[in-house]
């Protein structure tokens, strides 16, 4: 047993040993998310997560801080993640704000939420991992899954289109955007250090293997095959900006989708806090 | 503090559980209308009652009051921020549009009481069996608290699947308030004593119910009368009481039969219910509906 301080993991020191190991299926991205975020953490000088709240809803992704994080975590109702972060950083600004949660939780149940979150630019930073299925439940087809591929309710394949979540994001207002998949672990990480450091919302896609639910309707059961096909697929915004849909069927769009200053909530309501009370006193 | 009516309180019912399971304060006022669905927007109802109670699911208590005036969505108000600080739990103030439209004079208290969160900076952070803390973990002081509305231990860390964890929160957040039922019980009771009859009203309808006694008073009927406050936790002994001194109890309300169906649980087999239900169109009971049916129910 390898228990000295100077072998620990350096993750451990954020993470609550009592709950350990995760629940996480072999192979799953969410440890990994787990690691670029910590990681990030580590590097932007934080020893402890004492100035951080981390609030999740339902699904895999949720359980990435809560228990695991040893911080103060709230796990709520699904998809209700973004408005319990809202009321925390109204009520205590001081604090930094994140969101775990997945796809079926964010951009299904909670779609709603994180529009209107990035549209009032709220100081919080969402991160998402987008397995593309509803893993936890058996597979579902999810907002996310790519046109044509089985799940355990579209046996024949999905007609549907799936969402584009970072870029409704963009088009909502968000001061930050970025997406990149399991296989971009440095990117991942400065993205998190970028929005972590942002003002207004930072939200950060990552597109996450689950092989044993979604993997394998592909063919792919195993994450490394999943991070292949991630690294096979991955095509930079910069390249990808000039081609048409047709071209860019059945790639991954990664990379800073926006990164831009903007006022965020916190600074327009004290604004405006002063506008009144400029208003009251003449 | 969070206000709605029908539909919307059906929306939320979700985050009331959860709002019980995380044992977090807050105040949520039901302005009764009718439905179900859309049903009459805008138009007066007694019909949440058993939503209130049951809304959200699994096995729960929760606390609910029902005002009848001006002063008293003022003053339960006052109380229900207080009740859901000192048994850290949802509080529901079950108004109906007729109350809620209602403009009256009122007295403002100089001093309003109000009970002081108290910061618990170790665990136990959480109810687990008979132990409860009086307080709540405060955020941001690095004490690392994890709340979840899914199963867990005194210190918040989720359980999913231990029997005995769950078995002792869940225990432990229904018997805070059961065993207080009597404490909890705010109520109007007259005429117990000697009556010919007995009625028990909540809310707007109560108000109808003041004016049929006298009506009927007049013809040398004494009523007892149970005026509700607290619906729940169900104030069971008083309305046993109430059950117990007369042969016949009626249950005013403006749905088809849902307080009732608590009046008969409680009351003895020797005494008669019967309902007294108005519904649709926002119309509340006329004191002659109500006097009609104590004269009708006396005489038989």
């Amino acid at each position: 047993m390898r228990r000295l301080s100077h072998n620990l993991h350096f993750a451990r020191n954020y993470l609550r040993e009592e709950v350990l190991p995760s629940p996480f299926c072999p192979g799953c991205g969410c440890g990994t998310l787990a690691n670029c975020f910590l990681k990030a953490i580590e590097e932007t000088g934080y020893v402890d997560l004492k100035q951080f709240v981390f609030c999740s809803g339902i699904g895999c992704s949720s359980w990435i801080p809560s228990p695991h994080f040893k911080a103060d975590t709230i796990h709520v109702t699904h998809g209700r993640s973004i408005p319990v972060a809202l009321g925390i950083k109204l009520a205590r600004p001081g604090l930094k704000v994140v969101v775990f949660g997945g796809d079926g939780d964010l951009v299904g149940i909670g779609l709603n939420h994180l529009i209107q979150a990035a549209r009032r630019n709220l100081d919080v930073t969402v991160i998402m991992a987008n397995n593309m299925i509803y893993g936890m439940t058996g597979g579902q087809i999810a907002p996310t899954t790519p046109l044509g591929v089985k799940t355990s309710t579209t046996p024949f394949g999905s007609f549907e289109y799936p969402l584009d979540a970072s870029r409704l994001v963009v088009a909502s207002g968000a001061s930050y955007v970025a997406r990149w998949t399991t296989f971009h672990v440095t990117q991942i990480k400065e993205a998190v250090r970028e929005g972590l450091a942002k003002e207004g919302f930072s939200f950060i896609e990552v597109i996450a293997q689950c092989p044993p639910i979604f993997g394998r309707r592909l063919g792919m059961e195993d994450g490394k095959r999943m991070l292949h096909w991630f690294r096979e697929n991955s095509l930079h915004i910069s390249k990808a900006k000039d081609m048409d849909d047709k071209a860019l069927a059945g790639k991954i769009v990664v990379g800073e989708f926006v990164n831009t200053e903007k006022p965020g909530l916190l600074r327009n309501i004290d604004e405006m806090k002063k506008e009144a009370t400029r208003a009251e006193q003449a | 503090m969070t206000a709605t009516s029908g539909p919307g309180f059906s929306l939320m019912q979700e985050n009331i559980g959860l709002a019980i399971m995380t044992e977090t304060p807050c105040v949520v006022v039901d302005v009764q209308r009718v439905g179900p669905s859309t049903g009459q927007a805008t138009k007066g109802a007694q019909g949440d009652i058993m939503q209130a109670r049951w809304g959200t699911h699994g096995d729960h208590e929760i606390i609910a009051l029902a005002p009848n005036s001006v002063q008293e969505m003022l003053n339960l108000t006052i109380k229900a921020f207080n009740l859901s600080e000192q048994y850290r739990m949802p509080v529901i103030i079950l108004s109906d549009e007729i109350v809620s439209h209602l403009r009256e004079r009122i007295d403002l208290p100089e001093h309003v009481e109000t009970t002081e969160r108290k910061e618990i900076l170790q665990p136990p952070y959480f109810t687990s069996g008979d132990e409860f803390p009086k307080g709540m973990p405060p955020l941001g002081r690095g004490l690392a608290v994890s709340v979840t509305g899914s199963s867990h231990d005194a210190k918040g860390i989720r359980a999913t699947s231990d029997p005995e964890i769950h078995r002792k929160l869940v225990e432990g957040l229904t018997s805070k308030i059961r065993r207080d039922r009597d404490k909890l019980a705010d109520f109007e009771m007259t005429g117990v004593e000697d009556c010919d009859i007995g009625i028990i009203s909540f809310g707007c309808t109560s108000r109808a119910v003041y004016d049929a006694i006298e009506i009927v008073a007049e013809r040398g009927i004494d009523v007892g009368h149970l005026r509700l406050r607290t619906i729940w936790p169900f104030p069971e002994e008083q309305v046993r009481k109430l059950a117990e001194a007369t042969s016949k109890v009626l249950v005013s309300e403006m749905n088809l039969g849902q307080l009732s169906l608590e009046v008969e649980r409680v009351a003895p087999e020797s005494t008669k219910i019967v309902q007294v239900n108005k519904i649709g169109g926002g119309l509340m009971f006329t004191p002659e509906e109500i006097s009609s049916a104590m004269l009708q129910n006396v005489a038989v």
